[in-house]
């Protein structure tokens, strides 16, 4: 262990772990609704970077057809994100529903395939790393701290940005699924979606809201991530390190999604504080170590439910 | 299997009701494609050769996913990090042993069967889509570890290794016509093997585990038992057929593939071909395996018309055809080729009352 730079990884894997947690929480969501878990949650990660991209002038050369300010091509994102998101739900996952369990991962992870396909077809395959971002990569807060390296823990903004961005993506979910009827709906079409019909409830509505959140939830996503990274197509990848966080903390379990992302975030980077450079190149993988670690020991997670069967 | 089968057709001997191949049409059929695929080098060019090399290793690698994902009903995200480790087994086994290939392959095989059962123990705790999280793991951690550890063995940073000719006796396999002979041999093994276990106990116990587990518990079957065998029989085909690409690549590790992206490409296969059925594994592989050809060359066409883009268009097609295959045949024919061949036969069958 490389202790002076324990401080600074610390502060670096929490932020990291929120957006973490933001992603997260847009796969909780639909698996939470309509529990389909969503292999292709990465992909409308990536669409909604590269919209966004688009909108906001992409190439920088001058030949782009929109050139908005960031704010305005978000806006666009998420409107497309939300028609996306609804046309999913009516035209892939709807006519799956009763189908076994492997037909409807097949689903998601053949949606994910054709939406990498077209954002490669549409936007290109060069990974673009200018983003428009309100900050500079190099522009950092330095907050003196006396363990650290240099007395100080360097924080990029970009990603006290996405930091805070996330946790206030986080806050809205808790308050829109505790305090409004739409969420309430949701919360009771996750319980039983026979009873929530039953009641009156319009199933197939909500299972395309959440889809429409979920997209949306995506596109934040992959903004504040391409922010820190540019837009590219491996931003999909991005995901693959969230599916230990969820099931760390409990496949359907919003604080789970949160504990379990800064968690996840938290392990990457202090695995990379190693002095071993064997064990710092094992950060890519740790968090399918945890996984491995989880599904043995709680296969139901921190916050999850434990599922009982009956016959 | 007997399912389907027209009425008055009888078995009247014990050897009969026993018989792998049950018609004398289907010995027709079955002798004409090995004939068809045997004689290849003659009428086909290097090309042809190459693909039906490749077709029959995948072949063999959905085989196994088959007796995993469609018999046993687990779901494994990790076939193609399992052939990884095939691949490095007999690779390593021939360059350092010089092992011939009748004992490195079955011993590669062997090897990687050993992984899986090692993949296969959450199995213990966890199924359906948990399950699936372990062997996605194995996906991520498998590759890495052949980067990252014995480097002087498994090619470190280069992610891949040179793999000498695989020789049998005298006879050295040096040219994709003499591979093919190897490769086929290796399927008909693969393929008789496959056929029998889904007719056997074994077999049974693992359509049990399938339908119901807790039933099949309750019936006897060792949940297990049974899981780990259907995990090492899993790994022990993608073994063989990691082996054979390995081989016939003559180089093997993370940089030419193996990842992801081609377990999924197997599940793929096994949906479209049919999940569960003996047939599924060799239609869904031929039929991917030529439509991700057909993408390569309409998107090559494309690319030639719009000059501008062909980039774009020649890494995206391959996916949005694959991708969007995948999904109809989930939407409109869940049950893949298999049971749209068997709809055929007694469509033809019943002809002309056959609607």
């Amino acid at each position: 262990m490389n202790w002076v730079l324990v401080p600074q990884q610390i502060a670096t894997g929490i932020l990291n772990g929120g957006i973490i947690a933001l992603i997260s929480l847009g796969v909780v969501l639909i698996f939470k609704s309509s529990e389909i878990f969503n292999f292709a949650h990465g992909h409308l990660l990536m669409l909604g970077a590269y919209v966004t991209w688009w909108f906001a002038g992409g190439n920088q050369d001058g030949t782009e057809v929109f050139n908005l300010p960031l704010i305005p091509a978000f806006l666009i994102a998420v409107l497309v994100a939300i028609v996306v998101g609804l046309l999913i739900e009516r035209f892939a996952l709807r006519p799956m529903t009763g189908q076994p369990l492997l037909s409807i991962v097949l689903m998601t992870l053949g949606l994910a395939l054709f939406i990498e396909g077209v954002v490669s077809l549409v936007f290109g395959v060069q990974p673009s790393a200018v983003f428009p971002s309100p900050f500079s990569p190099s522009a950092v807060f330095r907050v003196p701290f006396p363990g650290a390296m240099g007395g100080f823990i360097i924080l990029k903004k970009t990603l006290v940005l996405s930091f805070g961005a996330a946790m206030l993506a986080s806050i809205a979910f808790a308050l829109f699924f505790n305090f409004t009827k739409t969420g309430l709906a949701m919360r009771a079409t996750s319980e039983d979606h026979e009873l929530a019909r039953s009641v009156g409830l319009n199933v197939p509505r909500i299972f395309g809201l959440s889809w429409a959140i979920a997209g949306v939830i995506a596109t934040v996503g992959g903004i504040l991530l391409a922010m820190l990274t540019g837009a590219s197509l491996n931003l999909s990848t991005v995901v693959l390190v969230a599916f230990p966080a969820i099931l760390l903390g409990g496949l359907d379990s919003f604080l789970g999604a949160i504990v379990g992302g800064i968690t996840v975030g938290l392990v990457q980077a202090l695995v990379q504080a190693s002095s071993n450079i064997e064990v710092r190149n094992s950060a890519e993988i740790a968090p399918y170590v945890v996984l491995l670690i989880v599904l043995v020991i709680r296969p139901e997670g921190l916050f999850g439910q434990k599922r009982i069967e009956r016959i | 299997m007997a399912v389907l089968r027209p009425s008055g057709d009888f078995d009247v001997s014990y050897r009969q009701d026993m018989a792998l191949i049950r018609y004398p049409w289907h010995w027709v059929l079955i002798l004409a494609t090995i004939l068809v695929a045997a004689t290849a080098p003659l009428w086909g060019n290097a090309y042809v050769v190459t693909t039906i090399n490749q077709i029959a290793y995948t072949v063999i690698a959905v085989q196994g996913l088959n007796i995993l994902t469609g018999y046993t009903g687990q779901i494994s995200l990790g076939q193609a990090a399992f052939m990884l480790v095939g691949g490095y087994a007999s690779a390593l086994l021939a360059t350092y042993w010089g092992a011939p290939i009748w004992l490195s392959l079955p011993l590669a095989a062997l090897i990687t069967g050993l992984v899986g059962l090692i993949f296969g123990l959450p199995s213990l705790r966890v199924k359906g889509f948990y399950l699936a999280m372990a062997t996605l793991a194995a996906q991520f951690i498998i590759p890495w570890l052949t980067r990252h550890t014995f480097k002087d063995y498994l090619g470190g940073s280069d992610g891949q290794i040179s793999v000498p000719m695989p020789t049998l006796g005298p006879i050295v396999f040096d040219s994709a016509e003499k591979f093919l002979y190897l490769s086929l041999v290796a399927l008909l093994i693969t393929t008789v093997i496959a056929f029998n276990i889904s007719r056997t106990r074994l077999g049974r116990a693992f359509v049990a585990i399938r339908d119901n587990d807790l039933a099949a518990e309750l019936l006897g079957v060792n949940l297990l038992g049974y899981k780990l065998r259907a995990f090492f029989i899993a790994a022990l085909f993608a073994g063989i057929a990691g082996a054979l690409r390995a081989h016939s690549e003559r180089s093997i590790g993370t940089e030419l593939g193996y990842n992801l992206n081609e377990s999924i490409l197997f599940l793929g296969m096994l949906i479209i071909g049919g999940l569960g059925t003996n047939l599924g594994p060799f239609l869904g592989g031929v039929t991917v395996i030529i439509l991700d050809d057909v993408a390569l060359q309409f998107g090559q066409f494309v690319a030639a018309l719009f000059p501008a883009y062909s980039s774009n268009v020649l890494t995206s097609f391959r996916p949005i055809f694959f991708g969007l295959v995948l999904m109809l045949f989930l939407i409109f024919e869940p049950r893949g080729l298999a049971y749209r061949w068997t709809l055929i036969k007694a469509a033809w069958r019943l002809r002309p009352f056959s609607r």
